[in-house]
């Protein structure tokens, strides 16, 4: 029999689950971001020291936090735009199960030390086969769905989430390929230079296809919705899906400059990283022209505030990326907290805040309200939100900055002027100010669990948002 | 840079691929309407029942 609803449960734990990951993962970033300051303030215990949090950081926030933004916004948008429920709710609570238990095996072994040392994929190989796992079943999943859509057109966010789950599935599988030794190591298929070209394919992909085509799905379905307007020009979100895809692959390289990499492989790298300039840039001004006749939303809403303040940082992020990529500028930034600045601009700016937005228009959905418990408090954690990032980037901006010059100061004779204590010295202020910033964030992921508290002990479990009758062709 | 006799083939058949999906998805007409799409999810409704009855009753309210 053909379903008369949707599968919003597997929405539903997703967005939960956001919430709860986002917390853990944040409150580890301010941890580290304090051990910076003052480096026993962890007490010399070994699992909680730098070199594992740090990993921890990335993983709860890349792959915790955002990853189960993407679940829940992919899982409810091609539900919602195909007119079907799910291919298979059995396989939709594999996919959670599973991904919950890879975030708590990944804690786990994390913070023991048990690491590949490869940045972004430092996870052992056994946890590395259940991640391929399960990415199949959601593959499955959300290609059946799509299969099985009412709707002739496949709305473009469609698009772009099917982009990245393609694609990380790739990068996922050949970056991992390793020879176990014991359960918990193993050694990588490549050697030298070749693994370190085949690791910043994936980490350089994993930005572009997770961090960015993924959200970007996101934004192209929940800033129409919530602003009420169709997006700018769809047929400026087809050519920027389309040129974003041909051109992300090849930039990788960036990432190597100055280092053993052949010199073309590095120019090309550069090339293809200017280059993509175009379609982000495109994408942005769709994103934030969509809103061209109704800007006054802008005053009144909150959700809006986030969503366009994202954009604003993708936007920002995606032309600071392509300038740090050109050979002389990053003779400068590279190795400096200006890298750090870069990625925040997008983890914290675009990712979290678009993630943030869309999930305020979740939820109400969910739980059978008609908006969140108070939309004030939704103000105010965009406030403390926006002004936590912006502390965190122009404070790294700077450092890095000083950094890169002290680094590259010589006196007259040919000697350094600083050594690399004095630079370490200069940074004291900066990581305060970042601290802060960052602290800021942080405590607008508690404002956000306390105000869904709330909407969710006042509203009621959507089992049965029903599919429309009418089919539109 | 052996590596390379991997990696550029592996990209060369991932851009073979997003390729067929583009010549398939313009093949299927996928691409034929350009304002559509942009309009019908405005046009979804996903309010729940129970948050519009709420919606309902505040504008009743108002409204006296």
């Amino acid at each position: 029999m053909e379903a008369t609803t949707y599968n919003y449960k597997v929405v539903r734990q997703f967005a939960i689950m956001t919430v709860v990951w986002g917390i853990v993962g944040m409150l580890v970033g301010v941890i580290i971001a304090a051990q910076l300051i003052w480096p026993d303030i962890t007490y010399g215990i070994e699992w909680l020291s730098y070199g594992r949090l740090r990993p921890l950081h990335t993983n709860a926030v890349i792959f915790a936090f955002g990853g189960s933004a993407l679940f829940a916004t992919s899982l409810y948008v091609v539900q919602r735009t195909c007119q079907t429920r799910l291919l298979s709710d059995g396989l939709a609570s594999f996919v959670f199960w599973g991904w919950q238990l890879i975030i708590v095996l990944a804690a786990v072994t994390l913070v023991l030390g048990i690491t590949t040392s490869k940045e972004y994929a430092e996870l052992e190989w056994p946890i590395d086969v259940l991640i391929a796992v399960v990415w199949v079943a959601y593959a499955v999943l959300f290609f059946g769905t799509i299969v099985k859509r009412k709707t002739k057109y496949i709305y473009v966010a469609n698009w772009f989430f099917g982009a990245y789950i393609v694609t990380i599935a790739l990068l996922h599988i050949v970056n991992s390929m390793a020879f176990p030794v014991t359960l918990t190591k193993s050694y990588s298929m490549y050697a030298g230079v070749h693994d370190a070209m085949v690791q910043w394919w994936y980490g350089h992909n994993a930005v572009g296809f997770f961090l960015t085509t993924a959200f970007l799905g996101m934004m192209y379905y929940f800033v129409p919705k919530q602003a009420g307007r169709p997006i700018y020009s769809y047929r400026l979100s087809i050519v920027h899906f389309w040129t974003l895809n041909f051109i992300y692959m090849w930039a990788g390289p960036h990432h190597l400059l100055y280092t053993a990499l052949p010199d073309w492989a590095q120019s090309l790298g550069m090339i293809f990283s200017l280059m993509l300039i175009a379609p982000s840039w495109g994408g942005m001004i769709n994103g934030i022209m969509t809103l061209s006749g109704a800007w006054h939303k802008l005053r009144t809403d909150p959700i809006l505030k986030f969503l366009i303040v994202a954009l604003s940082f993708y936007g920002m992020s995606t032309f600071e990326g392509p300038m740090m990529s050109v050979k002389t500028v990053n003779a400068l930034s590279h190795y400096t907290e200006w890298t750090i600045g870069h990625v925040h601009s997008g983890a914290l700016g675009w990712v979290a805040m678009i993630s943030i937005g869309s999930l305020y228009y979740l939820i109400p959905r969910l739980f059978g309200r008609e908006e969140m418990w108070s939309v004030r408090l939704i103000n105010v954690h965009f406030w403390w939100s926006t002004i936590g990032v912006v502390l965190y980037i122009a404070s790294m901006w700077i450092a890095g900055v000083a950094q890169g010059l002290m680094w590259r100061a010589t006196n007259d004779d040919g000697t350094l002027t600083y050594s690399f204590a004095q630079s370490v010295n200069a940074m004291y202020p900066f990581y305060t100010i970042r601290l802060i910033g960052g602290t800021m964030f942080f405590a607008g992921m508690l404002l956000m669990a306390y105000n869904v508290w709330k909407t969710i002990a006042a509203g009621r479990v959507v089992n049965d948002a029903r599919i429309p009758e009418a089919v539109h062709a | 840079m052996d590596i390379l006799y991997l990696l550029i083939p592996l990209s060369l058949v991932f851009v073979a691929v997003i390729a067929a999906f583009f010549l398939w998805a313009v093949k299927s007409g996928q691409f034929e309407d350009m304002e559509g799409p942009a309009h019908r999810i405005l046009m979804d409704d996903d309010l729940p029942e129970e948050g519009k009855r709420g919606a309902q009753q505040k504008s009743d309210e108002n409204a006296r």
